[in-house]
């Protein structure tokens, strides 16, 4: 007993006492206590990865700002997850993100129903800060159901990890770095070739923009099922108990 | 001297345009011709998107005619898919198509017409709008800005919203209208056709004013052509092409839209971004046609529905029978059509079909070329896709309704600056008269060059050299 309670640890955030696990992080927590912090790349369910930096937070004593979704907690730690230096920070970030590739809501697919354009009414970016890139991709709509829209990407990796982590395939990665990032089906191929792809369409349902998307839908058009995945390991969970 | 006349910009049409008035030594017009100076691209730009984003992309050609493009847009890609929407789809895009004309028409006749009609061509350019018109006929301004009011709020009540709504899509409309919907359009046509009828009677009364201006702006030879429905009668959505000549000979027949490229060719003239669509047959320039209200009454045996059809009567008697030539007659033909537009959506909403939830056909690509032709307000618009197996687009021709008269607006400018324009000394009221001219057809020029900017037109005055010597701008 006295070991399970050394196991849980009391910090504040943003001046409120709270507590979690050891080995929870910053963003579950603050979720524990229905404190809000902007996320993209986080997904219930898969690990995290720190991509977007949506989450970032200030920890007292510390220069550096730490993405909640991968910060494990400390005790006594004080961590600020609304200063008006992080709102200009991810306001600034979303910018970019926005620049680095062709998002046009008025006829994406997903208008309506995208996190990025929920993101942006959220942290009130009406426009980019930064100038737009328009970089050119090409379409990838070879596979049968699903269409593969790289100028919608955000590099969140979702996708590569619910293939790899829920359905076990891994039939998804990332090329190249940076700037150039960009998720690919096998070593590269047009999707419709991806010898791992099992097609369930895992991937499209946790993408969060128009990027992966089902075929034949038309603007705004695109609903995902977001509770998709918890509900599959929930479900998985409640079998393996039996 | 010889010179050059510039009108840069032309005011109160949807785009940016100029006009050139050619002056010879003895300070007598030579030639006039209508230069659209922007370029947008669509065609290029949608390549390798797929077909299933194209009502969406195309409808951001126009902020005013969105609808239109949505229609051509979607019936392109049933064509890819195979398809015909279900009755109760059709029925629907039918109706908010009528709802776009109406709206339209509405705008160019009130906003951007009557001012001229009501002040009188001379009159001063600060007068000539509808922040006048609200001053001196309160009535008047109010009641189109209702009717336009009227169509749009159709649109919005179908489509969900007024500007580029996404209801209208590859096999159909996304979803059913309810009876609240339909009642709500319902119980307001009693007074968009008050209105309407209204601002026909008004419209007739001034006639006597404007003989001049009735014989010179535009009255010329021409074909005709726009789309008829099985019964030859009137029709916005589906149908067959008719092209007719100027004394009624009917030249073509039931031409399926699929194969326009055998009958419509597209000159490029190096002074404007607008290409000039010809009928075929008769080679560039001889092959002149026009398109849009006074079109598509030409060329229709009747309009089909009781009040409209009235007003047709006393429309082709205007030139006994044969097609009205006078293009200040458009803006006739748009009242008779506002009519027509009220009573089919009543029709229409009336049918049980249109309240089916059977709205939408599903299918996936099963041919690589689609043509999708409607009868946009300004006239006959085509949208011509083709595509890989995917679904991605690989070629994309667009006809524009405006465009169409691109040929005849040059036409009617010049006839109406040799009759108008001293070209020794040009007035406001002789430049507005070619500008005016242009309103006739309502043309949108943003969308037939698919262009990007603001409403504006300038003329420009240029000797015999090429030099500009005036240059009047219209802002």
């Amino acid at each position: 007993m006295i070991r399970e309670k050394a196991r849980v640890k009391t910090f504040k955030i943003n001046g409120t006492d709270v507590t979690g696990k050891s080995n929870q992080t910053i963003l579950e927590v603050a979720n524990d206590h229905e404190i809000k912090i902007p996320t993209l790349c986080y997904m219930k369910g898969l690990s995290c990865v720190g991509a977007c930096r949506m989450c970032l937070v200030e920890i007292k004593g510390s220069h550096k700002l730490i993405p909640a979704c991968t910060g494990k907690i400390k005790e006594g730690m004080e961590v600020e997850t609304e200063t008006e230096s992080l709102k200009k920070h991810r306001k600034f970030i979303l910018s970019m993100i926005f620049a680095e590739r062709n998002h046009v809501c008025s006829v994406c697919v997903s208008n309506g129903h995208c996190e990025l354009q929920d993101m942006s009414v959220e942290l009130d970016m009406k426009h980019s800060s930064v100038p737009y890139i328009y970089p050119k991709f090409e379409v990838d709509a070879s596979h049968e159901r699903f269409v593969y829209d790289p100028n919608r990407c955000i590099v969140c990796t979702r996708c590569v990890r619910v293939c790899n982590e829920v359905e076990g395939a891994h039939a998804l990665d990332i090329i190249d770095r940076g700037i150039n990032s960009k998720i690919i089906h096998d070593m590269d191929e047009p999707w419709a070739l991806s010898e791992s792809c099992t097609s369930c369409g895992k991937c499209v349902q946790v993408c969060p923009t128009g990027t992966l998307t089902e075929k034949g839908v038309s603007s705004a058009e695109m609903v995902k099922k977001k509770s998709l995945i918890i509900d599959l390991l929930e479900a998985r969970e409640n079998r393996d108990r039996k | 001297m010889s010179e050059k006349i510039v009108i840069d910009p032309v005011t109160r049409i949807e785009g940016h345009a100029k006009i050139t008035i050619n002056v010879n030594d003895s300070g007598k017009v030579d030639d006039a011709k209508l230069h659209v100076t922007q370029f947008r691209g669509f065609e290029k730009f949608c390549e390798g998107r797929q077909y299933t984003e194209m009502p969406g992309l195309t409808a951001r050609t126009c902020g005013i005619c969105p609808v239109s493009h949505l229609i051509s847009s979607s019936k392109a890609c049933d064509e890819l898919l195979a398809v015909r929407p279900p009755k109760g789809g059709r029925n629907l895009r039918r109706i908010i198509n009528l709802a776009q004309i109406l709206q339209s028409h509405a705008l160019n006749f009130f906003h951007l017409s009557a001012a001229d009609m009501l002040y009188g061509f001379d009159a001063p350019k600060g007068d000539r709008n509808i922040f006048k018109m609200m001053q001196t006929h309160p009535e008047m301004a109010k009641n189109g800005i209702k009717l336009r009011a009227f169509g749009q709020k159709i649109i919005e009540e179908l489509g969900g919203k007024r500007i580029h709504p996404s209801w209208i899509v590859p096999g159909g409309v996304s979803h059913q209208i309810s009876q609240e919907q339909k009642s709500n359009i319902l119980e307001q046509i009693p007074e968009a056709m008050d209105i309407v009828k209204g601002a026909l009677k008004w419209y007739v009364s001034q006639l006597p004013k404007y003989k001049r201006e009735i014989e010179f702006f535009g009255n010329y030879k021409s074909m005709f052509m726009g789309l008829v429905n099985k019964h030859g009668k009137l029709e916005h959505y589906g149908g067959m092409l008719r092209f007719m000549d100027w004394d009624g000979t009917i030249l073509d027949d039931g031409v399926d839209p699929k194969h326009y490229q055998q009958y419509i060719g597209e000159y490029v003239e190096d002074f404007s971004y607008l290409k000039s669509p010809y009928y075929k047959p008769r080679g560039y320039k001889n092959g002149m046609y026009r398109v849009g209200p006074l079109a598509r009454l030409n060329v229709a045996d009747s309009c089909g529905t009781p009040l409209a059809d009235e007003a047709f009567e006393d429309f082709m008697n205007i030139n006994n029978g044969k097609p009205v030539l006078n293009t200040f007659y458009y803006h006739y033909a748009r009242l008779i059509e506002i009519i027509y537009c009220i009573e089919r959506i009543e029709e229409l909403l009336n049918e049980p079909e249109t309240m089916s939830d059977n709205v939408r056909s599903y299918a996936s690509v099963n041919r690589l070329e689609g043509v999708g032709c409607s009868e946009a307000p300004r006239g006959t618009l085509f949208h011509h896709y083709k595509v890989d197996k995917t679904g991605s687009i690989t070629g994309v021709n667009m006809i524009i309704a405006s465009g169409n008269n691109n040929l005849a607006m040059n036409a009617g400018i010049k006839q109406a600056a040799c009759e108008f324009v001293d070209g020794a000394n040009p007035s406001d009221g002789d430049l507005n008269r070619v500008e005016a001219v242009i309103r006739c057809f309502d043309p949108c020029l943003s969308c037939s060059t698919h262009a990007l900017g603001v409403v504006a037109t300038k003329v420009e005055i240029k000797d015999m050299n090429g030099k500009t010597i005036k240059l009047i701008d219209r802002v």
